[in-house]
């Protein structure tokens, strides 16, 4: 009981920590309340979409900012997506990010956008460790028997 | 000319005729070959002539030789040639007789030398005295006994009277005298010998034969050679008069004599085929004067069969008539025999060539046949191979943990699946049962699932204003042992036959149980079973009593009519009785459609057959339906009738033995209702109930069972249109293209009914797959209805691009109680639109392809004008471009403005104002919230 206590400490402080540093918004919060016994890792499952659809833009702006003649329709358009993406689980650092990202790609700053990628990939990975840690402390807690405390922003 | 000297005849011999038949006697005598018989030889003196076969009217021959002019001229020939003779015969002996005056003269010039000598007493010379010869060399005559030269005869001539006395001497006279006077006697006795020869000559010339003797004899021996020619030929040759009466026959194996045939005709001696034939022939040459041949076939009492080469002259009189024939015949029976035997062979040699090259075509085409069959059945696993992939992964699916409504769509999955993989089978089937291979399967099944599977898949692709309805008799059995799937495919293709040929009024399944039937094999296909239909009607309504007990059906029809009750205690007798029992269960599957005419009764069941060009094209359909559901149901050892009234409808029954195991009922029934009861909760009903109904415009209800035969009133236009309106509004596969347009104009009103062709049984595949997706639309609102008690059968459709999105926004959507359908970019969602109407959009403004401000746009357009030209104009692929004129209710329906509400990310490019602007009636913020959310759907659907 008592790792069930620390986890669970470990778990909110590690949370809140999260919300603090504005890795996260309230929007995560609604995820969570999406999830329910008929969907008991919704959560887990729409992150991990995301993180699968945010690698795969990654390396699209990547490539499309490679290029000799830079399509910066296209990077907006993936920008977009990305934005839109990090928005909806509240992942606020990248979703800020590329807010950034498209006011470069409006000016067609080549160098601004690089700027932006490379953060946006730095900004991705990070929240990336961060939820998969926090994940990993759910996934403890649940193990050690206990229940994962609920976060009230 | 064989005018061979005989090998005993002088070679001197110079004589002018020493043939027996004159050299030139005529043409016609040089035919003959006549070899010159030598005096030591006869050849005909072996021969033995029988003269029997020759009969003649001797008569007739002189008037022949008469009056003929070829006889005339052969007689006249026979004289001259005669007189010739005779002529020759008077010079010879005239010669000969000059010879003799002149040797007489001489003797007498002698005589007067002598005695002129013996008077001057001086004898000069002895005087030549020739020899006279009494027959010229030239004297010989025709034959044998014709004077020869006789060389004896001659006397020595020019003999020099040798004295050896001396001249002037006594002694030399009187050796002279006596010389003379045996001179003398010798003079007198060849004088003696010549009158001796006169004599003799004149006695042969009186022994020398008279002309007719000469020509007797020189015919007998033509007619000695001919008979010795023709006496072993099977040759008949005879001469006819004008009459046709024969006044001559040669025939040598005679079998009538002479006073049978002569002077008959050849009608009047024989009878038989042929006869008139051979006698009309020679009438012609008669008539015609020209010679012919003929070849005819007699069959008389007198010899038989036999075929006759007959030859035919005419015999012209010197005035040019004719005046009779001359015929000639030839037996040709076996030649005849062997030329027709050889024709037949040549024939059956023919026919063999000919059934050969008939052979290998066939061969070819059976092969061809064989290939593309081969094809066929290649074909079709392709197909079934990924079918059966779905339909498993369906079934698969089946035991995952579901709702009602998902398990409501897989079933209604698993049976378009199953019926899909079927009609790939069917053309396989049909092939099979034709060539016996095809083997039934023995399944449990229950009827009344079925029958309602079977109607509720008719009603989800259902397009017209049709009540479908089924009746299962309490007295049929909860559970049968059959080919399911066979007789699903029979019901399956009667019901939407009956559908396909239905315009109105309804189209309904009966079934119940009747009395084994006598005798399968007296109900053909043709004959109607109207009377049948009421007997069996009868016997239902008059309680099971009636039926037949030998089947024991009375036990079976109370244990499955007691099913409500205490269906345990039957359970339990039932397992004590037999394990199998047969019950026959009658179907009809009835409409109120256009009924068949009379004509096309026989031709119904018929393969690729249908009623009338007009109907094909009409209808459409391959005409393979009816004739496979004919064979299936009498491999299946029952029969398939049809009855029908023209205009009035048509009842197609079937009568089908199954078995029933009673002893596993139970068991089975309690399982099967457990798993149901995940269901809805109508199949604890269905378990029993044996009504369906499905009437028009509610088609598709998947819970229509549980109304129980109540008819619901039609719904109302308004918003209450459910999904159903939408199943049936949405697009129809390319198929119905054909429908809309012959079909329009039929239409009583109601929009769904401009496409009211349902689509041939081939072709429900697609429909189904619709039906489908639409149904999955709707039940979603349905289960939300049923979980959360607020029976909102909302359409909400969400156009958003982004995953993360889609998903959080469907979650959100479902914890708030309404079910989404997602499509991906302002295109996707015009197309929707289309197919379907929606009571909320929710619209991703910032969107591949099209975004949300255009399609807002579009829609807005289509609501006011009815018409989906700006989209189209847009670049929309429209599904269907006849849909939209025709699905004017649904224009009603998609009218009434849509909210649109938009969401945006709060960015310069998505302002509200451009919001409105562009025709949306709100805005959400993205990320959404789930109070967001809720507040926007609550303002929007009431």
């Amino acid at each position: 009981m008592e790792i069930v206590g620390q986890l669970q400490k470990q778990f909110v402080d590690f949370s809140t920590s999260l919300y603090g540093e504005g890795f996260l918004d309230e929007q995560y919060l609604q995820l969570q309340k999406l999830q329910d016994e008929s969907n008991p890792d919704f959560v887990c499952e729409v992150v991990s979409l995301f993180f699968d659809d945010s690698e795969k833009l990654l390396n699209n702006l990547a490539t499309a900012l490679q290029q000799q003649v830079v399509d910066f329709k296209q990077v907006d358009a993936h920008v977009h997506q990305f934005k839109g993406s990090s928005s909806s689980i509240g992942a606020q650092r990248v979703k800020n990010m590329c807010v950034a990202f498209r006011n470069f790609c409006e000016e067609k700053n080549l160098d601004g956008c690089l700027r932006c990628l490379q953060q946006l990939n730095h900004e991705y990975f990070l929240v990336k460790n961060k939820l998969e840690t926090l994940f990993r402390l759910e996934r403890q807690i649940v193990e050690a028997g206990g229940t994962v405390p609920v976060i009230v922003a | 000319m064989g005018c061979e000297m005989e090998s005993d005849q002088p070679e001197d011999l110079d004589v002018v005729l020493t043939s027996m038949w004159p050299e030139d006697m005529n043409e016609a005598g040089r035919q003959f070959n006549v070899e010159r018989p030598g005096g030591d030889q006869d050849m005909l003196e072996e021969v033995t002539i029988n003269k029997e076969p020759n009969i003649v009217d001797f008569q007739r021959l002189m008037e022949l030789t008469n009056y003929s002019d070829k006889g005339n001229w052969q007689l006249a020939k026979l004289v001259k040639n005669w007189e010739f003779k005779q002529a020759n015969v008077v010079r010879l002996l005239k010669e000969e007789l000059d010879q003799l005056s002149k040797q007489q003269q001489e003797v007498e010039l002698k005589k007067l030398e002598i005695l002129e000598e013996h008077r001057f007493e001086k004898d000069g010379y002895g005087g030549d005295k020739r020899p006279i010869s009494i027959l010229d060399e030239n004297l010989r005559y025709l034959y044998q006994d014709a004077p020869k030269r006789r060389k004896d005869d001659v006397v020595s001539q020019g003999e020099i009277v040798a004295i050896d006395a001396e001249y002037d001497s006594v002694v030399y006279w009187k050796q002279r005298a006596m010389h003379l006077e045996k001179l003398l006697e010798a003079s007198l006795q060849r004088e003696q010998v010549l009158v001796e020869k006169l004599q003799e000559s004149i006695e042969s010339l009186e022994r020398q034969s008279t002309p007719v003797e000469e020509l007797s004899q020189v015919l007998k021996r033509a007619d000695n050679f001919l008979h010795f020619v023709l006496q072993n030929a099977p040759v008949v040759i005879g001469h006819q008069d004008k009459d046709m009466r024969y006044r001559f026959i040669f025939n040598h194996f005679p079998t009538l004599g002479e006073q049978d045939i002569i002077g008959k005709t050849d009608v009047e001696i024989f009878t038989g085929a042929g006869v008139k034939e051979s006698q009309d022939f020679k009438k012609e040459v008669l008539e015609r004067g020209l010679p012919a041949k003929r070849e005819i076939t007699f069959e008389t009492e007198l010899f038989g069969s036999k075929t006759f080469l007959i030859y035919v002259e005419p015999v012209f009189s010197k005035a040019g008539e004719t005046i009779g024939v001359n015929y000639m015949g030839m037996e040709v029976t076996d030649q005849v025999r062997k030329r027709e035997k050889m024709a037949k062979l040549r024939e059956e040699i023919a026919v063999q060539k000919a059934k050969e090259t008939e052979l290998n075509k066939t061969i070819h085409i059976t092969e061809e046949t064989m290939r593309a069959k081969q094809m066929l059945a290649t074909m079709s696993h392709e197909i079934r191979s990924p079918l059966s992939g779905v339909v498993s992964m369906t079934e698969i699916l089946a035991t995952t943990n579901l709702d009602k409504e998902q398990r409501q769509l897989l079933k209604v999955m698993l049976s378009s699946g199953d019926l899909v993989l079927q009609l790939i089978n069917d053309i396989l089937d049909l092939s099979k049962v034709e060539s016996g291979v095809m083997k039934l399967e023995a399944a449990k099944f229950r009827p009344r699932e079925v029958v309602k599977h079977v109607l509720q898949t008719a009603a989800a692709s259902l397009q017209k204003l049709l009540t479908l309805e089924g009746h299962v008799a309490e007295d049929v059995p909860i559970e049968v042992i059959g080919d399911v799937l066979r007789i699903r495919q029979i019901l399956t293709n009667l019901i939407s036959n009956a559908i396909k040929f239905t315009h109105e009024g309804k189209v309904g399944i009966n079934l119940y149980v009747v009395p084994e039937p006598s005798d399968v094999n007296e109900h053909g296909s043709e004959k109607k079973s109207r009377d049948q239909s009421t007997l069996s009607a009868n016997t239902n309504g008059n309680g099971h009593a009636d039926n037949s007990p030998s089947c024991e059906e009375s036990e079976l029809n109370d244990t499955s009519c007691d099913q409500n009750g205490d269906q345990m205690d039957q359970d339990k007798e039932s397992r004590m009785k037999a394990e199998e029992r047969i019950v026959w269960i009658r179907c009809d599957v009835y409409d109120t459609g256009i009924g068949i005419p009379e004509h096309a009764m026989s031709t119904l069941f018929k393969k690729y057959m249908q009623v009338g060009a007009d109907t094909a094209r009409k209808y459409g359909g391959t005409g393979l339906g009816l004739a496979i559901c004919k064979q299936l149901v009498e491999l299946m050892g029952g029969y398939l009738t049809v009855s029908s009234v023209e205009q009035h409808g048509s009842t197609f029954t079937f009568v089908l033995p199954y078995k029933v195991s009673s002893a596993s009922d139970s068991d089975d029934t309690e399982e099967l209702s457990d798993t149901y009861q995940l269901g809805d909760d109508g199949y604890d009903d269905d378990l029993n109930s044996g009504v369906f109904l499905f009437p028009p415009r509610t088609l598709g209800t998947l819970f229509s069972s549980q109304i129980n035969g109540r008819i619901p009133k039609l719904l109302p236009n308004s918003y209450g249109n459910n999904c159903n309106d939408l199943l049936e509004d949405s697009p129809l596969p390319c198929s119905n293209k054909e429908g809309t347009s012959e079909e329009g104009s039929d239409s009583s009103g109601g929009a769904m009914e401009t496409a009211s062709s349902v689509p041939d049984i081939d072709n429900i595949r697609p429909v189904a797959q619709q039906e489908q997706e639409t149904a999955s639309e709707c039940s979603s609102t349905n289960r939300t209805g049923v979980e959360k008690s607020e029976t909102k059968q909302h359409k909400i459709l969400l156009v958003e691009d982004n995953k993360i999105n889609i998903m959080v926004a469907k979650s959100m959507t479902k914890q708030l109680g309404y079910a989404i359908d997602v499509v991906s970019n302002g295109a996707e969602a015009v197309k929707a639109l289309q197919r379907s109407s929606y009571h909320l959009i929710l619209m991703d403004v910032c969107m591949p392809v099209m975004d949300g401000l255009q399609a807002t746009r579009l829609i807005r357009s289509f609501e006011e004008t009815g018409s989906w030209d700006e989209a189209v104009k847009a670049g929309v692929e429209m599904e269907t471009t006849s849909h939209q004129s025709c699905s004017t209710s649904q224009v009603e329906e998609t009218r009434k403005r849509v909210p649109i509400v938009a969401m945006t990310a709060n960015t310069v490019s998505e302002s509200a104002d451009e919001c409105y602007a562009n025709g949306m009636d709100s805005f959400v913020s993205k990320p959404i919230t789930l109070q967001s959310l809720k507040q926007c759907l609550q303002r929007y659907l009431v």
